[in-house]
């Protein structure tokens, strides 16, 4: 291609400099506006609770731990003799209560809650992927009797409204006395992500060549080593992105989680929306709750932005 | 897929008899199954089995908090309860005003926003990062703390609302009033969604190879001309995709209602899957409920089915 008709294709495809500016200016005004929800969470998150009710909503305040003091620790209105007998070089939540006259009302369990929701997804993640990367495997590179209507039925198990499996789940699990088990949860998440991880993962080997295999099958390795030891490692990059979609599921999911679960194994979503303090909810615990429990996918989505395409569309999409 | 799974065959029949003699251990059927069964068997007991018994459920009087009462045999009846009730059917049409919005909304918006960032300006992928960040989050997290931002006197939308139209802040409340609670729960799901429709627009817009639009001006093609003769036909199949997802996910929505406004105000904004929660865990209708539920999921899979049709011939054309 010539020089000039370089440019001649430049000119077409490339967009001017003002249209890139103009969409450029549109797109932050949507990104920062789309924000604003976030942002108010973690402004509320360290309020205290006048400062989160105000009207009109205050964006200029003077930072405070309460919400989060309220969110770990089982505080109630203190007395002033109590006040009084505090040692004046206290841990922090010891100063806001001298400061707040504190404060919350139901109980507070959100560390428990947060701990069964590391539990739940990260055994779901790890079962989902054991199960997914295996299957994926078998589906990638072996003639499987009914490939293709396997395949779609895995899929097809995605598209029952939670609520409809929840009924009969609820009933089974009554019986074998999984209910409210961290067990029952995580077998029920991964069944529920199983789908995806072999989906995505089925991509990602597709692409392996299989010479590694062959290469490795023709120097004496069986076929469970060639898998073990060639497949897997190629593979690390689609496991990781496919657990960090396994892991988001589990830890976001509440549908199942606040109808089979009560208390001992109940996840975070559930608990959140339920925090009160005197006179109904208190905000900046639970915008604290929220923001701690956002935090992690906030990374997440930054460290999968490359595979989040494949990752929300099961691989029927790839960029 | 079809076609990538018959190509793979034939690859593997292929492999040269040699290197199959040679593998030792398992044989490759052995492995085949020794790695699909265990998925198998975790989809059978946790989906194919609750689903028989739904259906077994769904023809019975079964009510899940009387275990030992007498059971009945209802026969269709079940069925033909749900059918012909009202409340269902006012349930089923705020589901389709819910689904028919938020899947108008987030295809115009989404569709608008990938077509601005494809113009490339600078640091587009960093800005691209941060408008997808409300669909990674939890929706009933989220759905939450936007009841926060709805209060009539203290939120922050009303504030904003009040200080761009003048109306009092303490005038409206989006989730208690009767006309405006369905839109609260679509802006909440146009928020956290219209991300995932441009995400994957701009995949289609992205596939587009450069060179046509190139003949396109060697034609002389007017850009509005190019928008409607490439552009569009390119992506409609990706855009087609979005909405596939988008209104089953919606069709099914439960967790972001349910915080929201959990049905109210009235029956407004009570989604068919706030219903079948009621009759299921608070009227303890389980035999009804398990009817509504086989109702629900053949609903969703014979549109998607007839969707994906359609999507199937626009890809081929």
């Amino acid at each position: 291609m010539s020089a000039a008709a370089r440019n001649l294709a430049h000119s077409v495809v490339e967009p001017t400099p003002l249209a890139k500016r103009i969409a450029g200016v549109l797109i932050v005004l949507y990104a920062l506006l789309s924000m604003v929800p976030l942002g108010w969470i973690f402004l509320t998150a360290v309020k205290t609770g006048p400062d989160s009710i105000a009207y009109p909503p205050k964006v200029v305040f003077k930072p405070s731990a309460e919400g989060f003091c309220n969110l770990f620790t089982t505080r109630t209105r203190q007395t002033a003799e109590y006040i009084q007998s505090l040692p004046p070089s206290a841990s922090v939540c010891d100063s806001v209560t001298r400061e707040h006259n504190m404060v919350i009302a139901g109980p507070s369990n959100f560390q428990p809650r947060f701990i069964n929701s590391l539990i739940i997804a990260f055994g779901s993640t790890a079962l989902s992927i054991l199960l997914g990367a295996t299957s994926a495997y078998a589906f990638s590179r072996f003639r499987v009797p009914g490939k293709d209507d396997l395949l779609f039925f895995i899929l097809s198990t995605r598209m029952m409204p939670p609520i409809a499996v929840a009924i009969p789940i609820y009933l089974m699990y009554r019986e074998l006395g999984l209910n409210d088990t961290r067990v029952g949860m995580i077998l029920l998440y991964t069944a529920v992500n199983i789908s995806l991880a072999v989906w995505l993962l089925k991509g990602f080997m597709d692409e392996i060549p299989r010479e590694y295999e062959e290469a490795a099958l023709i120097d004496g390795y069986t076929r469970l080593q060639a898998f073990f030891k060639v497949v897997l490692p190629q593979a690390t990059t689609g496991i990781v992105a496919t657990a960090i979609f396994c892991l988001i599921f589990a830890w976001n999911e509440y549908a199942f989680a606040v109808l089979l679960t009560s208390g001992e194994a109940q996840t975070a979503p559930p608990f959140i929306p339920i925090i009160i303090g005197e006179g109904g909810q208190d905000w900046p615990a639970v915008a604290s709750g929220t923001a701690i429990f956002l935090v992690p996918i906030l990374v997440f989505t930054v460290l999968l932005r490359k595979h989040l395409l494949r990752g929300i569309t099961f691989g029927a999409v790839r960029k | 897929m079809s076609t990538n799974a018959a190509v793979m065959d034939r690859l593997a029949e292929a492999t040269p008899q040699k290197i199959a003699r040679r593998v030792r251990g398992l044989s490759d059927r052995a492995v085949a199954w020794l790695f699909i069964a265990p998925t198998m068997l975790l989809l059978l007991g946790m989906n194919i089995f609750p689903l028989i018994w739904t259906i077994r459920l769904s023809f019975t009087n079964y009510r899940a908090n009387r275990p030992n009462a007498p059971l009945i045999e209802k026969g269709l009846d079940n069925y033909r309860a749900i059918l012909t009730d009202p409340d269902v059917w006012a349930a089923m049409q705020s589901t389709a005003h819910f689904v028919f919005w938020t899947i108008v909304i987030e295809t115009l918006l989404g569709f608008a926003l990938a077509w601005l960032i494809d113009r490339r300006f600078r640091a587009h992928s960093f800005w691209t990062t941060v408008i997808l960040i409300p669909m990674m989050l939890s929706p009933a997290v989220v759905g939450n703390f936007w009841t926060f931002l709805y209060q009539p006197q203290i939120g922050l939308f009303n504030y904003a609302v009040a200080f761009l139209t003048g109306i009092p802040a303490s005038d409206f409340s989006m989730i208690g009033s009767v006309a405006l609670a369905p839109w609260s729960i679509i802006i909440v799901d146009a928020w956290m969604w219209t991300p995932y429709v441009m995400l994957i627009c701009l995949a289609g817009l992205r596939s587009i190879p450069d060179y046509i639009y190139e003949a396109a001006e060697v034609d002389r093609a007017s850009p509005w001309r190019q928008f409607w003769s490439i552009t569009l036909p390119m992506v409609l199949p990706f855009i087609m995709l979005a909405v596939l997802f988008r209104g089953i996910e919606n069709f099914r929505m439960f967790d972001m209602v349910n915080l929201l406004t959990s049905g109210g105000p009235g029956s407004t904004t009570e989604l068919a899957s706030i219903t079948l929660k009621r009759e299921a865990f608070e009227k303890w209708r389980t035999g009804y409920s398990c009817a509504f539920a086989i109702i629900l999921f053949v609903t969703v899979f014979g549109l998607a089915n007839i969707y994906v049709k359609a999507l199937n011939r626009v890809k081929n054309r």
